[in-house]
């Protein structure tokens, strides 16, 4: 049942999520491509960037969009969909939700506890790799096209990719304007 | 006395106003609920920042939870949550349906030709500035890498390397209160 696979997905991301959105986009990767097999690389990479274009926390956009394309991916109707855009998003914050209105008060207190800033130290140092790991296996063809087939999107894909990273790293450039401007390098170079 | 509405608009401006994720809103937050409203001061919002953050789950939606509970109890972080996510999750889920439906279009095929690569290097980007922040050295440096790669070459799934980071945490926590004592 896609629903109820959707809803414990998403609970187990929820609450395994330590690290922000970049290590939820990591973790939604692998449980919605790799392992359930919901939606492609490319599906998920082009989703990533319209998750990043319109409002709000990126880990609900990334969940309701995962929720609605894998329903949909699956041969149910549109309106199954958005029953499992909302089935997905509502799972991602249920359990953080009701840890944080059970414990708050108590964490507030234990700021200082050696043992939650060890814990907190080696899951920050983790999910380092964790979100590499990401990005490293999103280099696929799909994403940067077949040497054989069409070696000019390849060499485009690796100009954009360096630029790209350089520009975000260094200067820390807004996400939307970079997707906004390789969307249109994708338009002038491809179309 | 915070009204449940109040809260919730205050929520629904800040999800809907911040492009950018989570990390996005912490300025538009802090205007809204200690320099308009003076509902907390800056402390307090500082405190329950560095407490949503540390919490797994989102960051956005862990602020709004702990802010409408610190505030109106339950209730308060049931509308505050609900507020902070309503307008994204529509809009998301309109242009869902829009590239489902025009995923075989030559034009938009030819946008996001441009576009993937990008979104690789957004993810690999942070990489960086994260091992910053995590303050990587040369004692740790092969925690991240092992993470890494029981991932990319073993296939193993995040949650699993996540959950071994805690314990790992957990027993290094042991031994050095084992080692003072």
């Amino acid at each position: 049942m896609i629903f109820w696979q959707l809803f414990y997905t998403f609970c187990k991301i929820g609450i395994f999520n330590f690290g922000g959105g970049y290590a939820m986009i990591a973790l939604i990767q692998n449980e919605v491509v790799f392992h359930h097999g919901w939606m492609t690389a490319q599906e998920f990479t082009d989703m990533v960037a319209v998750s990043q274009l319109t409002p709000g926390p990126v880990g609900i956009n990334v969940a309701t969009y995962a929720g609605y394309t894998a329903v949909v991916n699956a041969g149910f109707a549109p309106w199954l969909g958005v029953v499992g855009a909302f089935v997905a998003s509502f799972a991602v914050v249920l359990l953080p939700f009701l840890v944080l209105l059970a414990v708050s008060e108590y964490l507030h207190r234990q700021k200082a506890n050696p043992m939650i800033i060890s814990i907190l130290s080696f899951l920050r140092l983790a999910i380092v790799g964790v979100i590499a790991a990401a990005a490293l296996q999103l280099v696929t063809p799909e994403s940067f096209g077949t040497l054989s087939q069409n070696p000019f999107q390849v060499v485009c894909s690796c100009v954009l990719f360096l630029c790209a990273f350089l520009v975000s790293y260094r200067y820390k450039t807004s996400p939307i304007l970079l997707i906004v401007v390789s969307g249109l390098l994708g338009f002038l170079l491809y179309f | 006395m915070v009204t449940l509405f109040q809260l919730f608009w205050s929520f629904f401006k800040i999800g809907t106003f911040t492009i950018g994720g989570g990390y996005a809103m912490i300025p538009l937050m802090e205007k809204e609920i200690v320099d308009r409203h003076r509902w907390l001061d800056k402390e307090e919002f500082l405190d329950i920042l560095s407490v949503s953050q540390a919490m797994p789950g989102i960051f956005a939606a862990n602020m709004a939870t702990y802010v409408g509970k610190r505030l109106r109890g339950w209730q308060g972080a049931v509308v505050s949550v609900i507020g902070n996510v309503l307008v994204p999750i529509i809009l998301i889920l309109l242009l869902a349906i829009f590239f489902q439906t025009f995923r075989e279009n030559r034009l938009v095929e030819s946008i996001f030709m441009g576009i993937r690569p990008v979104v690789v290097a957004l993810i690999a980007a942070p990489v960086f500035s994260m091992a910053k922040t995590a303050k990587v050295s040369k004692t740790n440096f092969w925690i991240p890498l092992l993470a890494a790669a029981l991932i990319w070459v073993l296939g193993i799934s995040p949650i699993i390397v996540i959950f071994l980071a805690a314990l790992g945490g957990f027993i290094y926590g042991r031994c050095r209160k084992g080692a003072e004592q």
